[in-house]
């Protein structure tokens, strides 16, 4: 079996509680590499509660979350030591914010910002670094003589392709996402996601993308999980859930959609 | 001596609590070890961290020198010379070679130290990661967890805006391949001098109520980039006063007419230098 059969993530009864309100109910999926996965659902559905939970942001209160190392072991996230879950979480693991400005270094230049990681996984030679972080201005779309300025000058969709290429510059395995795409105009928001569609591709991302857009999932994503008030309530094939949904809360979503 | 003082200042308990401290910041090298900091009778900034250190290892047979930016008659050295003098009745003397104990804000002296010294700094914010990271349980956790790779980046902003380090002062350490440490605002001029020093060099914050050590002869390591190696500074004229080529320079202004002066910003070892020429002489 090569490494594409096996999934990279395998998540068994993941819940979260907060005090008495049980945010996630136990949960599983699976997510392959290379794999897109969308969750959707309205405010308040537990979904940010999973993703924070995966990113290890927040302590679970039980289940397992086995991630695949590049050698084929498997290792579960929520029993691992920190400083081992650390160094995952910056050399296999990205995590795009909602808002830039959670995900960034604003008193820090945009060649800092991507260098941080390369120098936390040990490059010890600015040279490199900072060709390194050229190129990864190259590939977001962000202009080579912006490499000194701060990202607070920025305008917010340049800050938020900067946020990817800071947390794609170790080449990843793993990419989670909060609305990448929430609080930017639509236009910009078009351009955002043909990078991420590109970058997927290119890198053979795995990515969780948890979003309230439909299409957003729609363009990014191969398969989706619908949740609703903490559990999911129908998952499958993009394409099929939205255009032939199952689940009552799923149909109530989709027929919400505003036709141009 | 004043009959109104415990010896040194410093009740005999809080000593004790400052020198479990240190014990444990002996023991393990770089780590910024919590204390309960007292308030001493002078300001915050003045020194009260490094006060409250020299209060806890001063011997009734200790020598003491004080020294402000390696200056011994500059106020702050003055006042603290004088408080120990009172309380403590210890001798005091100007001369790095005669003391057991100095007392230093932002110099290492230029007269290498020997075995048996003890140098202890005054130090205002103890947190290398500061600048980075202003939440202190997010700090330690990166000191705990050795998650330095943010260090790194406040050198790449000084390389990338001025094509060089220029971080001067407080230039960040890694002591004994474990924890980074800020060695309080020395000049990275005296970064070399931490470096397998037979002294045993001790820091107090008082605001920050934190201590922290380097014992003698440990390896300290001035971080850098390998296409930009760790330097220091240089000067392209010796000390007008002493001719010295090789120590840290002040420059001193002479006059209103732009006159200049560049000397030895330790004033002992300059003082030093000209008596041995005067003897040649």
């Amino acid at each position: 079996m090569s490494a594409h059969d096996l999934p990279l993530l395998e998540v068994r009864d993941l819940a979260k509680s907060y005090g008495g309100l049980q945010a996630l109910k136990p949960t599983g999926f699976e997510l392959w590499p290379g794999e897109v996965l969308a969750i959707v659902g309205e405010s308040g559905s537990g979904k940010t509660t999973l993703l924070s939970c995966l990113a290890g942001h927040v302590p679970a209160d039980g289940g397992s979350v086995r991630f695949r190392l590049r050698e084929g072991t498997g290792v579960d996230l929520l029993q691992m030591a920190e400083a081992e879950r650390r160094l995952l979480a910056r050399t296999e693991f990205g995590f795009v914010h909602q808002n830039p400005r959670d995900g960034l270094r604003l008193n820090i230049s945009a060649g800092g910002n991507i260098g941080e990681r390369l120098m936390a996984a040990g490059w010890r030679h600015f040279g490199r670094i900072r060709g390194e972080a050229l190129a990864w201005l190259d590939r977001v779309e962000i202009d080579r003589s912006r490499i000194d300025d701060l990202p607070r000058g920025f305008s917010g969709g340049m800050q938020q392709r900067l946020q990817i290429a800071r947390n794609l510059v170790t080449r990843p395995r793993l990419v989670l996402m909060d609305e990448p795409t929430g609080g930017l105009d639509v236009s910009v928001q078009a351009r955002l996601l043909d990078l991420l569609r590109r970058l997927v591709a290119e890198l053979d991302l795995a990515v969780v993308i948890v979003t309230h857009d439909l299409a957003v999932a729609r363009l990014l994503s191969h398969r989706m999980l619908v949740m609703r008030q903490g559990q999911v309530v129908e998952q499958g094939l993009t394409d099929r859930v939205l255009d032939d949904p199952q689940h009552p809360y799923s149909q109530l979503l989709v027929s919400s959609i505003l036709a141009a | 001596m004043s009959g109104a003082y415990n010896f040194a200042y410093l009740d005999e308990q809080t000593k004790r609590m400052l020198r479990r401290a240190l014990l444990k910041a002996v023991a393990i090298p770089g780590y910024q070890v919590p204390f309960a900091s007292r308030d001493m009778p002078l300001p915050y900034g003045w020194g009260t961290g490094g006060i409250q250190v020299t209060a806890a290892v001063l011997g009734q047979d200790d020598v003491l020198k004080v020294i402000d930016q390696g200056a011994d008659d500059t106020t702050n050295a003055v006042s603290i010379r004088a408080f120990f003098r009172k309380t403590a009745g210890v001798a005091t003397t100007e001369r790095t070679a005669e003391a057991t104990v100095i007392q230093t804000r932002h110099r290492i002296p230029e007269r290498p130290l020997h075995a048996g010294q003890i140098l202890v700094f005054q130090v205002p914010i103890p947190e290398p990661l500061r600048f980075l990271e202003p939440r202190e349980r997010e700090t330690r956790r990166m000191h705990g967890l050795a998650d330095y790779g943010a260090m790194h980046v406040k050198l790449y902003e000084d390389v990338a805006r001025m094509g060089r380090i220029t971080t001067s002062f407080a230039y960040p350490v890694k002591v004994a391949g474990r924890y980074v440490m800020d060695p309080s605002p020395i000049p990275k001029f005296d970064n070399p001098k931490l470096h397998d020093c037979p002294a045993l060099q001790l820091f107090g914050a008082g605001r920050e109520k934190r201590v922290y050590a380097i014992p003698p002869h440990t390896t300290v390591e001035s971080l850098d980039f390998e296409d930009h190696p760790f330097e220091v500074q240089r000067w392209d004229r010796p000390c007008g006063l002493c001719g010295s080529t090789d120590s840290y320079l002040d420059e001193v202004v002479t006059d209103d007419q732009g006159g200049r002066l560049f000397c030895c910003s330790d004033t002992d070892f300059c003082r030093e230098r000209r008596d041995r020429m005067d003897e040649g002489r």
